[in-house]
């Protein structure tokens, strides 16, 4: 069978700028990408037709930092839960954090992330391993035995290795085995135990403030350390203006150092904790204005290469309490997309600079497949119909869990459908291709 | 106190006024809250906030049920959403929390239909001790607009300092803060606040000196070294009184720490109004339970 996709505008991050392509799909791969007009089937070809006139049509996006929960806390989200959550927002591939129960520290927990993958048969799902033993900052994982279980990169993601010396081995180790090194950074003594960003609205609410420099210093240590290697390291979840100047500055001097925000990032700020709400809260906190200006300011210029959801779902056992005893994290799959299109309509970064931030970029940080449509290439791609206005409902997302801020928020841009190696793992309802 | 205005603040005050006389009666009861339920839920330590509010419910002869977090189902691992909901079905007129999370009762009102008033959440808001604290000056002074009131002490971690600042500056009053820097907040300007670090010149020209208590489990030689050093730089002594104004008043939330931040003499000795704001702080709590029950169901404090 083949599938023919026609009359949509193809963006292709690689390639630049909108063009009108047909896409002709075989065996799961891209057989063709052809100007309108130009692929006549003949009636003995079994052609499935998607019409997706109006819409632009993207790589598969490509979320770097998801935390789906399995195994150990499948009541938040299971690998199946969060790959049609993904799927749903129009991502065909993300890479799972390994702060589960346990810890993915070795070869088992990569393998059953694996199994567990293989049967949601959703999306591709890749296993980022922890950088350390129990992520304590102790002992090294086996980077190399993890590399051939399928792991794709190694992080101690939800804590930061406090330990700068491990650190340092674990940029040279992982350089051997081609593993890419993710850095949560936060020092843990100067967030002493704070539950949001520390200023103005820490101080009139009464709670414990995060300050910004608990972020900063270690992104400065990653970046030294990534200096003194010569290695190169990926700072997760840049929230913080101190932050991007340090990576700006790094970029500058040729230090091999990549970075990625979330869209709460650039989308809110702390004055949404106002109320106590618990879906406010989140590591690294909500910042200041000035922040959310300066991270939008690193997209544009390329400081900040990617943009991923850190999609970290909590049930209401764990939000529905005191503000400082909530879990901290958001759900993100499902809204990132169109926050991220509301940059484009901003002026903030054009259309294939947003997709390249969620596909291109974090599939080259990560060594993966996808980010680009070419001839040849599997068939990982996502329609996107960029007018369509919705609210975000409490009851409409596929993630197991709901704790999203954006609940009530009007949204344009929406993933219509989603496809992985040529099969559609998701349609909207609005979308009606004829066939 | 974010969420009075100063018409609000002012009926308080009246009307706390007004019942003030029953508690000087031979026979200290009114029957105004008769048949009303008022539950008193601590899930923190209190002596003082927890007695004021029990004495202020009885007198107006509502009936009160105390909670503390010992006995009640927290310490089996109820969430604070359950326990409201518990406390809602038997259908209380209000109820009284205080917790030790900020946002607690706030938490807690959006589960119950009774009103919720706030007796102080975590590190966050005091409102019913701003009250009697406005209440307190304006007995004493006449008037509350215009005045120079200093707090001095662990004002980041004092939902007490928070709420009387809120409350002073609605009510017109210049306020400044002093303490060590590790005990300002961040931004501490943006509450309408002059910091002046050194109690020794912040005490300047002041009507009212507000001490905070030093909290003795707080101090892990990291916000400052010892009760020792602390007394001697920021602790309140006779010498220096001597640079606020001559009718200075001297007030403190209590627990007292006799010695830290302010000398015994002083906390006994004339220009303090300390006991002052215990008996008043029956009535102010008297006043709320009056305007809460009386007013519409639903009404919450904070």
């Amino acid at each position: 069978m083949i599938t023919w996709i026609k009359g949509g505008e193809l963006v292709d991050p690689r390639k630049g700028e909108k063009k009108k392509l047909d896409i002709v799909i075989k065996r799961g791969k891209i057989e063709g990408l052809l100007p309108p007009g130009e692929f006549n089937p003949t009636n003995d070809m079994d052609v499935k037709i998607i019409d997706a006139s109006g819409m632009i049509i993207t790589p598969g996006l490509i979320d770097m930092h998801v935390h789906f929960r399995e195994p150990g806390e499948e009541y938040k989200e299971t690998i199946a839960t969060g790959s049609q959550a993904a799927a749903t927002g129009g991502f065909t591939a993300v890479a799972c954090m390994p702060n589960t129960s346990p810890i993915n520290d070795s070869r088992s927990v990569t393998e059953f992330i694996l199994e567990r993958a293989r049967k949601a048969n959703l999306i591709r799902v890749y296993p980022v391993a922890a950088i350390s033993m129990g992520s304590r900052s102790e002992l090294l994982t086996e980077f190399g035995d993890l590399k051939q279980a399928g792991a794709v990169a190694v992080s101690d993601d939800g804590r930061p290795v406090t330990n700068s010396e491990l650190m340092r081995r674990a940029l040279e180790y992982a350089w051997f085995f081609n593993l890419p090194v993710i850095s949560h950074c936060q020092d843990f003594d100067l967030s002493n135990n704070g539950v949001m960003h520390e200023g103005a609205i820490s101080t009139q609410l009464g709670l414990q403030g995060i300050p910004a420099a608990s972020e900063e210093i270690m992104v400065a240590r990653e970046i030294l350390l990534a200096k003194l290697t010569g290695y190169p390291v990926h700072i997760a979840h840049v929230s913080t203006e101190g932050s991007v100047k340090f990576i700006r500055q790094a970029k500058e001097e040729g230090i091999p150092v990549t970075a990625e925000t979330a869209p709460h990032y650039f989308s809110l700020d702390h004055t949404a904790v106002i109320g106590f709400d618990t879906n406010a809260k989140m590591y690294p906190p909500l910042r200041e204005p000035k922040d959310a200006e300066a991270i939008k300011r690193g997209l544009s210029e390329g400081v900040i290469d990617v943009i991923a959801t850190d999609h970290a779902p909590h049930s209401e056992i764990e939000k529905d309490v005191e503000f400082d005893k909530a879990a901290f994290g958001i759900i993100g799959l499902e809204t990132a997309l169109p926050l991220t299109l509301a940059l484009v309509r901003e002026g903030v970064v054009d259309l294939s600079t947003a997709i390249a931030k969620l596909s291109y970029n974090p599939a080259s940080i990560l060594s993966i497949k996808g980010g680009t449509l070419e001839e040849g290439k599997e068939a990982d791609l996502t329609i996107i119909d960029l007018n369509n206005e919705y609210v975000i409902e409490k009851d409409s997302f596929k993630s197991k869990s709901h704790n999203s801020p954006f609940i009530g928020q009007k949204m344009k841009g929406k993933a219509m459908l989603t496809m992985v190696g040529g099969r559609i793992v998701w349609e909207s309802d609005e979308f009606n291709p004829r066939s | 106190m974010d969420q009075l205005s100063v018409s609000d603040i002012n009926l308080i005050l009246d009307t706390a006024d007004s019942l003030m006389e029953i508690s000087s009666r031979d026979i200290k009861k009114v029957p105004t809250l008769r048949g009303k339920s008022i539950v008193n839920f601590f899930y923190e330590p209190s002596t003082r906030t927890k007695a004021s509010f029990e004495m202020a419910a009885k007198r107006l002869s509502a009936d009160t049920l105390s909670l503390s977090a010992t006995d009640s189902s927290m310490v089996k691992g109820e969430t604070l959403i359950d326990t409201a909901r518990n406390l809602q079905a038997m259908n209380p007129d209000i109820i009284i929390i205080r917790h030790s999370s900020s946002g607690a009762p706030h938490l807690l009102a959006r589960y119950v239909d009774s009103g919720v008033i706030n007796a102080g959440d975590g590190t966050h808001e005091h409102p019913t001790q701003a009250l009697l604290d406005l209440f307190t000056i304006r007995k004493k002074k006449g008037r509350i607009k215009g005045l120079r009131v200093v707090i001095i002490g662990d004002i980041a971690h004092s939902r007490v300092a928070r709420s009387d600042i809120i409350g002073l500056r609605k009510m017109g009053a210049e306020v400044t803060i002093s303490g060590p820097p590790t005990m300002i907040p961040v931004d501490a300007e943006s509450l309408g606040v002059k910091v002046v670090l050194d109690p020794a010149k912040a005490l300047k020209n002041k009507d009212v000196i507000m001490m905070l208590r030093i909290q003795l489990e707080r101090q892990k030689g990291i916000l400052f070294p010892s009760l020792r050093e602390y007394s001697i730089f920021f602790g309140l002594n006779q010498d220096l009184i001597k640079v606020a104004k001559k009718d200075v008043i001297i007030m403190h939330p209590g627990p007292i720490n006799r010695g830290v931040e302010i000398t015994g003499d002083l906390a006994d000795g004339p220009f303090s109004v300390i006991l002052d704001q215990v008996s008043n702080g029956v009535a102010i709590r008297m006043a709320l339970l009056y305007l809460l029950i009386g007013g519409s169901k639903g009404d919450n404090l904070d």
